[in-house]
């Protein structure tokens, strides 16, 4: 039976580890390399690297990471943030990544998403999407965001349902959905919009922002029918270690790899 | 010596980081002379299988894995490394591979999501030295849409369930393939590859 994964992800800026409070007030914690062997060792299913600010020199910082990450760790690597060309894709893959997640650059132009699919396939291929309840409406709808950095980030004017769906039409082997309104509340994922998107494409979903407890991490594999779970400060101030929260998994009836 | 063959396929580097990472000497090599001195052979893999049969053909790549194999040299493919061995495959409207092992690589036909992405576990149908140290129903990273199926079903050695069993191991002599990515399996996956070059005798 395939196990649900569990996924730390590492906001990485000039080299080093960080965690934002939506997306605000970066907090150090630590060197992505060491924090990636802690993981491998706590059990994690797979490490995401996610360039924060991806200035040409960072970038630079960011292949060295990456490759010093795959010459020592032994399971899948995905790294996102400020990839916007084909190019961009494969320094990051020839690095050692396995996957490349790209969320504004496929907004602003879908058909990167494609032309990754077609150079290195469907597999290497995540998208990453940032989207925010309509408030006001019913039933209740999401929109895509980008830029989401300094000042709440911009509407993209896409709905996040129809971007999903279009993402798999165009090639993208993954949808990570990251909650604009929960990243960072440690209040629990939109579960809604979870399911709403798992029932929508035929490829993996990926639970991102607003994990706090394990019991959240429960709900988006249950109700929200995600098949993995990625999260950040659950695990980088050891509030939870990946082996509690895997045998916590395990003892509700989730199939995880322990 | 062991031999990695680059064709270009993008789980190269991490294939040779893992037989870095046990101590083992390699050489990345597209040359047929490197393949036929190499004392064991590995043909990594991933993406799309009539992509890689293409591009296996364009370097001349074929004939020396044919006479690799041939030779009773052992002989390791990963994922896309185990689908061209076989007659044929479904993906991309159907296309031949290289007929080594006989049988066809289908699609998976389950009503659960495809690809067939993340950690699963592996059944061992037989006893062999692959699976030395390799608990029963260890995990496994799969990332995949289509499963081998040889005409021999004796040659497969270790099964996995995803909405139907499909082999993920197969062994024929001294040639072991894996639908999963060992180089992404972590401590397993690194013993996996360390009982191949134990099979082919090679030292550190």
């Amino acid at each position: 039976m395939l196990t649900k994964r569990i996924i730390p992800c590492l906001d990485v800026k000039g080299g080093r580890v960080v965690k934002g409070i939506k997306f605000r007030d970066h907090r150090d914690a630590g060197d992505p390399v060491q924090l990636a062997a802690f993981y491998n060792q706590q059990g994690a299913d797979e490490l995401v690297f996610y360039d924060i600010t991806a200035s040409s020199d960072e970038r630079n910082i960011m292949v060295d990471v990456v490759r010093r990450t795959a010459d020592q760790i032994f399971i899948p690597l995905t790294v996102g943030g400020g990839l916007r060309t084909v190019a961009d894709m494969r320094r990051m893959l020839e690095a050692g990544a396995d996957k490349v997640s790209i969320n504004t650059a496929a907004v602003l132009d879908p058909a990167l998403i494609s032309r990754g699919a077609e150079r290195f396939g469907s597999q290497c291929i995540v998208l990453g999407m940032d989207a925010r309840r309509v408030a006001g409406v019913s039933p209740v709808r999401w929109q895509v965001f980008t830029h989401t950095g300094a000042d709440g980030g911009r509407a993209a004017g896409r709905d996040a349902i129809e971007w999903a769906a279009l993402a798999v039409r165009m090639g993208a082997g993954e949808i990570v959905v990251n909650s604009i309104d929960a990243d960072g509340t440690k209040t629990g994922y939109d579960l809604e919009l979870l399911r709403a998107i798992s029932e929508t494409v035929s490829v993996p979903v990926v639970a991102s922002g607003g994990a706090g407890t394990p019991e959240d991490l429960y709900l988006a594999l249950t109700q929200g029918k995600a098949d993995a779970v990625l999260a950040a400060s659950i695990f980088h101030f050891g509030t939870h270690p990946i082996s509690e929260i895997k045998q916590y998994l395990k003892n509700r009836g989730i199939a995880v790899r322990i | 010596m062991i031999a990695i063959i680059d064709y270009g396929a993008s789980n190269l580097r991490s294939v040779a980081n893992a037989i870095n990472k046990l101590g083992y000497r390699l050489v990345v090599t597209s040359s047929a002379s490197d393949i036929a001195k190499a004392d064991a052979v590995i043909l990594p893999g991933v993406g799309a299988a009539p992509d890689t049969v293409a591009s296996l053909e364009k370097m001349g790549l074929v004939a020396p894995i044919r006479e690799c194999v041939a030779s009773g040299k052992p002989f390791l493919g990963v994922c896309v490394g185990l689908q061209v061995l076989f007659t044929s495959t479904e993906e991309g409207g159907g296309a031949p591979c290289l007929d080594i092992i006989p049988g066809k690589v289908k699609r998976l036909s389950c009503n659960l999501k495809i690809p067939h992405m993340g950690w699963n576990q592996v059944k061992q149908l037989k006893s062999h030295p692959i699976f030395r140290d390799v608990p029963e129903n260890a995990n496994f990273y799969f990332v995949h849409s289509y499963y081998a199926e040889p005409d021999d079903r004796s040659l497969i050695i270790g099964e996995t369930d995803y909405g139907q069993p499909f082999a993920s191991v197969i062994a024929r002599g001294s040639l072991v393939a894996t639908q999963f990515h060992p180089e992404k399996s972590g401590d397993d996956g690194l013993v996996i590859y360390d009982n191949f070059m134990k099979i082919a005798g090679v030292k550190k």
